[in-house]
């Protein structure tokens, strides 16, 4: 058994410790906020909060994570920033398909945790690890501005 | 009783109320804040077409049926407007559920109603004026119960956002008229709005998805847990065509969670299934798995030895599809011509969701969960695969994560793959298929490749007057249930033989080639080739000749007033006829597809770095706006969708085997490539046409367009990072 600290609560799972945190999160935690898209940490759709940090859970062993603080897309939300985030997200009518956005939105909410008023070139930089094959990322940039005017 | 014996229950008891209620049926089981794309029994509520759109409950909720998927381009939200337009509904109640499979209720009009799915920018289009009708309908039954609850005359009723009014005072909601309305006998002469009354048609409407999609809740197929549900990982051929000769699934076994082993064989491909308790088990287990293919029929070349292949038929004469006037004699008499070859790439459609389905075997049924986008077909592959009825067969549609034609499959290959391993498991448990990236990237189903050769004559004062176009590559529909055989695949020369420029003498020629890659249809399917080579052509054309490219295609455009008014809007909002920045190049494409016109002008900005494409400005004529966001969002999605591919994407073979295999090998466009882009909209009245395809293949001949300003070195094959062109 591990012990996961994820929004806030103790969990436990009984998943073999090799496996990616996302697959915990989804198989045997039953959140599925956050997506698999490529397995191998390129397109960003499981990106989750490891300590604060933006991390790609799907190659990442749950054994690495056991004294860590996890946020995932479920929990983003409890934070003033997540919220801000997620409310711009909404406003800007950012998702298409929306397979990717949980990534987007995670991402998004740490570099605002980092930098309170990024340029385009921040934005650029912190959120090119994140695929979207929708390409919303025109509005990816408002809905990130937005976010950053609301928590000014 | 299990979870699904007890849904199985729910769903006939909601059959028996949905019979009695008519339609305007209480349907008090559907949580008040449902806006998931989960799949409702509507099909015996309603006996003709008004009735299977629209549900109201008690609580004024209005639930509009879908019988399109979501798959991104806003189809749930457009849909939902139309019906809330002539509803006069209020948004903040609207949801929408995705329909079940039933061609009779929920076919595809533009493809004639006979089979129900979701393609060709068509959701919209083709269910203006049956929306209208139906949003209608269930309007003036609501006036009518009002109408005999108090007494007054009907025409005396006023309704604004989920409210009807009397002059005397009287008031109310949808909610409370909706067993009254439920009991009157639907009429069928209900006319709709005048266009000058709308209030929510031509309004930006925020999408019914936002909040669900940006909260983790949404519900795709890779998201659905069932009890005993067991998760399929597979290993398919190394080649196209191979099948497996033997295989051992001792290593596989041993892993925990492991639960067997199967071989399964449909019409799209053969392969070894290992299924497990969750998703990292099976792979394990798959990744252990010894398998020996017989691959004496499989597809073993190379994309270099087709493209050469390609080249040496684009040489020769092909079948004609179009001919007007005598370009052979045009083209004696011109005072020049040109000749261009232009190359273009396999390509994948890598959604963000990789292929999955969910198939739960019964007895004598099946049920499917899945982002679907092919309901009939797919219903009836299924049904096929397992001896069943297609009516036995039930399809539960959910958002899919992006598509772009990769789900609209005439062999419902990844669905049917699905069944055939639960078939061969034989489990009636619930069997979820997940591709990983690899899976989805070799499994096939590409854009083809096409050479294109073109040749034109223009005469002394340099308009042109001879315009020859021959184009070689793989039939979409070949070898499928759609096969036409006949010589021309539409599919192959649409955007070519249509070409709005006048030109007297005009020659559209085709080779249809039959290598054993599995292909199909992708975002705006022929315009993606043909609008790179006839928008690329005329620009050189323009530059040779030292014409303006927006003046030249003008004059040749006079009996296409749309293009025109396109051409113009994104002309002026450009800015095409002022000063220019000194350090930027500007290029213009202009094309129609599915009846959309867009024009684009993409301005490039000469950097230190390079050039870096730093904003476009897209016009589009799709008939009346039904939401101007969303139709801006469709032009950015497609010009991003379109310029990831001319600038990176490719997918080549090795002697048969596919050699890309995930984002890092095949590239896709990340926001740092993304130029910012306004969209223009042509004021309409025209019928609407779709918006989800028609951005897509402006942008690339667009961006080459302002490249060749550059240094006039036309870029003729794609993707631009294969000819050593990349952006700052």
């Amino acid at each position: 058994m591990i012990t996961l600290d994820i929004n806030g609560q103790k969990v436990q799972t009984d998943a073999e410790p090799d496996t990616p945190l996302l697959w915990v999160l989804r198989d045997h935690l039953n959140m599925t906020g956050s997506k698999f898209g490529c397995g191998k940490a390129l397109c960003g759709a499981c990106t989750v909060h490891i300590d604060g940090n933006a991390t790609r859970s799907c190659v990442l062993p749950v054994s690495a994570v056991a004294t860590s603080k996890i946020t995932t897309i479920e929990g983003v939300g409890g934070s003033k920033i997540g919220k801000a985030v997620q409310d711009a997200w909404i406003a800007e009518n950012v998702p298409q398909c929306g397979y990717c956005q949980s990534g987007q939105i995670m991402s998004a909410t740490a570099l605002l945790t980092t930098n309170q008023k990024p340029t385009d070139a921040d934005i650029d930089a912190a959120m090119a690890g994140n695929v979207c094959r929708c390409a919303t990322y025109v509005r990816i940039r408002s809905a990130i501005k937005r976010a950053a005017t609301t928590l000014a | 009783m299990s979870a699904v014996e007890k849904d199985a229950a729910i769903q006939a008891t909601r059959r028996e109320v949905l019979q009695a209620a008519g339609v305007l049926t209480v349907t008090l089981w559907l949580p008040a804040n449902s806006a998931q794309a989960n799949d409702v029994d509507v099909k015996s509520a309603a006996p003709f077409a008004p009735n299977a759109f629209v549900r109201i409950d008690k609580d004024g909720i209005v639930t509009i049926v879908s019988k399109h998927v979501e798959m991104g381009q806003g189809a749930y939200t457009g849909l939902a407007t139309i019906v809330a337009e002539e509803l006069d509904a209020d948004w903040s109640q609207v949801r929408v559920v995705g329909s079940p499979a039933d061609a009779k209720l929920y076919g595809n009009l533009a493809w004639g109603g006979a089979f129900q799915g979701t393609g060709g920018s068509t959701a919209i289009a083709n269910s203006y004026d049956q929306l209208k009708v139906a949003g209608a309908t269930a309007r003036a039954l609501l006036v009518t119960a009002a109408a005999n609850r108090w007494k007054v005359p009907a025409n005396e009723i006023t309704v604004a956002n989920g409210v009807l009014q009397h002059k005397s005072g009287k008031s109310a909601r949808f909610g409370e008229l909706v067993e009254d309305a439920a009991k009157l006998p639907v009429p069928t002469d209900v006319k709709p709005k005048d266009p000058s009354a709308y209030n929510r048609i031509g309004k930006s409407a925020a999408r019914v998805d936002s909040k669900d999609k940006s909260t983790g809740k949404a519900t795709f197929t890779q998201d659905i847990k069932l009890p005993g549900m067991l998760t399929a990982v597979v290993a398919h051929p190394p080649r196209f065509g191979a099948k497996v000769k033997s295989f051992d699934a001792s290593k596989a076994k041993q892993i925990k969670g492991v639960k067997s082993v199967v071989q399964f064989d449909t019409a799209a491909r053969s392969g070894v299934a290992v299924l497990a308790t969750d998703f990292w088990s099976a792979k394990k287990g798959r990744d252990a798995l010894q398998i020996e293919w017989d691959e004496s029929n499989a597809f073993k070349q190379s994309s270099d030895d087709l493209l050469k292949e390609y080249r040496e038929l684009s040489r020769k004469p092909g079948d004609v599809a179009k001919e007007e006037g005598d370009v052979e004699k045009a083209f004696a008499s011109a005072a020049r011509t040109f000749e261009a070859t232009y190359e273009f790439p396999y390509l994948a459609h890598a959604t963000m969701e990789p292929m999955n389905c969910v198939a739960k075997i019964g007895k004598d049924n099946c049920e499917i969960w899945n982002g679907e986008q092919f309901h009939t077909i797919d219903q009836l592959m299924v049904a096929k695969t397992l001896g069943l009825p297609p009516p036995s067969v039930k399809i539960n549609q959910l958002y899919a994560g992006g598509s772009f034609g990769r789900r609209a499959n005439p062999l419902a290959d990844y669905v049917v793959e699905t069944v055939a391993i639960a078939k061969a498991a034989g489990t009636t448990d619930p069997v979820k298929l997940v591709w990983t990236r690899e899976d989805d990237m070799k499994a096939g189903y590409y854009r083809p490749m096409y050479v294109h050769w073109m040749k034109a004559g223009v005469d002394a004062q340099g308009k042109i007057v001879a315009w020859q176009h021959r184009i070689v590559g793989q039939a979409l529909l070949a070898g499928t249930p759609f096969d036409s055989k006949a010589p021309i695949d539409p599919t192959s020369v649409e955007g070519a033989q249509n070409l709005p420029y006048h030109i007297p003498n005009l020659k559209v020629e085709l080779h249809t080639t039959k290598p054993q890659v599995p292909v199909l249809w992708w975002r705006s399917v022929g315009s993606t080739h043909t609008a790179y080579a006839t928008e690329c052509f005329f620009d050189d054309i323009s530059r040779e000749t030292k014409q303006d490219p927006y003046e030249m295609r003008r004059a040749l455009l006079d009996k296409h007033p749309r293009h025109l008014a396109a051409l113009d809007l994104v002309a002026e909002k450009a800015g095409w006829k002022k000063q220019r920045p000194s350090d930027e190049v500007w290029g213009l494409a202009l094309h129609e597809s599915f009846g959309t016109v867009v024009g684009q002008v993409a301005k490039v900005k000469k950097t230190p770095n390079g050039p870096k494409l730093a904003h476009v400005v897209c016009s589009v004529d799709c008939g009346v706006a039904v939401n101007p966001n969303i139709i801006a969002m469709q032009m950015e999605s497609g010009i991003g969708y379109g310029l990831s591919a001319a600038l990176m994407g490719a997918v080549t073979f090795k002697e048969g085997r596919v050699e890309q295999s995930n984002f890092d090998d095949y590239q896709v466009l990340r926001i740092n490539q993304m130029p910012s882009i306004e969209t223009h909209i042509v004021p309409s009245k025209a019928k609407p046409s779709g918006v989800g395809e028609p951005g897509t293949p402006v942008i690339a001949p667009a961006l080459a367009n302002a490249l060749a300003r550059i240094d006039g070195k036309p870029v003729r094959s794609l993707p631009m990072s294969a000819q050593g062109v990349t952006l700052a």
